[in-house]
């Protein structure tokens, strides 16, 4: 605890690669979450031992795939109520996944866990730019009060210059009686 | 009707045919129709136009012979092979266990074991749900009279998939291995299992056909639009309770609503769910339950009392260690790792839940799971993985059940 300030946290963890169990990292953080402003999301500082794994190849096959698109990708349901995931709509969930990343961390306090349970929606956006957009309307998982929200999260990506989401907000949950 | 198959000899023969294929009146249906003396011409003949066909037949000199003597025999033959075939088709031999079925396919299979393996599985029918559907119980017994029996419950939350899954495989491999695994047959020659593989059957539904993240009953709220209650906040144990996070000086925290539109809401009143009370009353009525599990997902972890408050139970010691010894179980096989501990400093304060009432009642063996995974599909769990989970959460509920076989209390 400190004074006026919040709470502070120091952790050691392990990284677990979701594509790739085998490969794991060491990690510290510390976390602070502030007393007063509620809205502020929690200060965060890390250090990860070693390094992250090379994606260079598979994100440009990606970037490359959704770049010469005819018509923008538009999904639905993944993965579906099975937990199927077509093979081709897989790094649309890890981007989704690392998005959803930052969305939490904007919205976490020391009472909540936040999961991405589904993307319900995803249409990329045509740019004339070099990043690839995507507007995603997803279900996160608040396991505390084990409510299912929806957010809408606007994401860019480009494989050099990584995620970055632009436009995130809470949705109204419609009147699912 | 009858079927026959006419050998023309000639030309002629074959024209004459032809020129029977133009009588409408005759119905007939030919399934080879006449076109070169080389081939057989099949046709069927409604039974009162029999005669007719064959003194003509017999006046030009065509032979013919009976291919099937009584049309609807065959046909009632078939009908009952293609029935039998079906009820094959349905037999635990070919129901995919590596798939999500629907609640009628689960109800199916629960019917099948009891069928196949009727001389230890058995199945009741504990009571009904809130839209009127049954709780069927599967009961695994070699005989005795009320042994002390091991109570198994999944699909309390209908949005985990994973557990009703889990608990349909669980069933077959209890009954085919009693007899040639020793500890199961050990096991089931001094006590009971019952098994709930669908305790909120409602909800079940409703998440196939409406929405696949629906967590509660399906229960009306009186004054709200909202439906439902979460079954396991309903139960009694700290009922209704608001209570402090495990940290003391943070403000009191959620655990379960008194809102009905809440995925937490704990209902008007303790029991006032139809699917918790039917499974209280089960408990009360049996009176020797020694053991007390449910299957939850996701998180991976593997939880003993409390969850209501933060105090240990007075078993803990003991519970921690078969807790640890089944984790380690379910590591053996895929490597995948439970974390150990009570509810309430494990996963979260929660009132009302079904292990906080089993053990205050006296069950002191009361465990639940979370299942596979962490939250990278939570509880989109893909169906790959259903037999791989299954089969490891069974060696956990295996270990936890021969310590309850060893230590009669």
């Amino acid at each position: 605890d400190i004074d006026n300030v919040g709470r502070k946290y120091h952790l050691k963890l392990v990284l677990e690669d979701i594509v790739e169990k085998d490969n794991i990292v060491n990690c510290t953080a510390e976390i602070l979450y502030h007393l007063d402003n509620t809205n502020a999301a929690p200060d965060v500082h890390f250090e990860i031992e070693g390094e992250l794994k090379n994606t260079e190849e598979q994100d440009n096959i990606f970037y490359n795939r959704i770049k010469s698109l005819k018509k923008e990708l538009v999904a639905q349901n993944i993965p579906d109520s099975h937990g199927n995931v077509p093979p081709e709509m897989e790094p649309i969930r890890l981007l989704a996944q690392a998005a959803a990343g930052y969305v939490v961390w904007q919205n976490s306090t020391e009472n909540t866990r936040y999961e991405l349970a589904q993307i319900k929606r995803v249409r990329q956006v045509k740019r004339s730019d070099d990043y690839l957009e995507f507007d995603y309307m997803v279900l996160l998982h608040e396991f505390v009060s084990q409510e299912i929200i929806p957010w809408q999260m606007t994401v860019l990506w480009h494989p050099q210059h990584g995620v970055k989401v632009t436009q995130n907000s809470r949705q109204p949950k419609h009147a699912e009686h | 009707h009858q079927v026959l198959r006419i050998k023309a000899s000639n030309e002629e023969q074959i024209q004459k045919l032809q020129l029977l294929e133009t009588l409408e009146h005759l119905q007939l249906d030919f399934w080879l129709n006449p076109s070169s003396p080389a081939l057989p011409v099949d046709v069927r003949i409604p039974f009162h136009n029999l005669q007719a066909v064959k003194v003509f037949l017999e006046s030009n000199n065509i032979e013919y012979s009976i291919l099937i003597e009584d049309l609807q025999v065959v046909l009632d033959e078939e009908k009952q092979d293609m029935a039998f075939s079906r009820q094959r088709e349905r037999s635990t031999n070919t129901f995919d266990y590596g798939t999500y079925h629907s609640l009628a396919s689960i109800y199916e299979e629960l019917d099948n074991l009891a069928h196949e393996h009727s001389s230890i599985v058995s199945k009741l029918t504990i009571g009904e749900s809130y839209e009127k559907r049954p709780l069927y119980v599967l009961k695994f017994s070699t005989g005795g009279t009320n042994r002390p029996a091991i109570w198994i419950d999944a699909g309390i939350h209908s949005r985990e998939w994973i557990t009703q899954a889990s608990a349909i495989w669980i069933a077959r491999k209890i009954a085919s291995d009693y007899g040639s695994d020793p500890s199961v047959t050990s096991l089931l020659n001094k006590m009971d299992i019952f098994l709930l593989a669908v305790t909120n059957p409602d909800g079940y539904e409703f998440t196939h056909n409406e929405n696949r993240m629906w967590r509660k009953t399906r229960s009306r709220n009186q004054g709200s639009l909202c439906i439902g209650v979460d079954p396991n906040r309903n139960w009694d144990a700290g009922f209704g309770g608001k209570f402090l996070l495990c940290s003391l000086s943070v403000p009191t925290g959620p655990g379960a609503s008194s809102n009905p539109c809440s995925d937490s809401y704990h209902g008007p009143s303790a029991n006032s769910e139809v699917e918790v009370k039917s499974v209280v009353d089960f408990i009360k009525n049996h009176g020797n339950t020694v053991a007390f599990l449910t299957l939850h997902s996701y998180s991976q972890l593997l939880m003993y009392p409390y969850g209501y408050k933060c105090t240990k139970p007075a078993d803990y010691a003991e519970l921690d260690s078969v807790g640890k010894a089944a984790a380690s179980s379910i590591h053996s096989l895929y490597g995948t790792t439970f974390k150990v501990g009570n509810i309430c400093s494990t996963i979260y304060q929660a009132s009302g839940g079904s292990i906080d009432w089993s053990y205050d009642y006296g069950i002191k063996y009361s465990f639940a799971f979370e299942l596979r995974d962490t939250g990278n599909y939570g509880f989109l769990l893909p169906a790959s993985q259903i037999i791989p989970t299954a089969e490891e959460t069974w060696l956990g509920l295996k270990t936890i059940m021969e310590h309850v076989r060893d230590n009669p209390y």
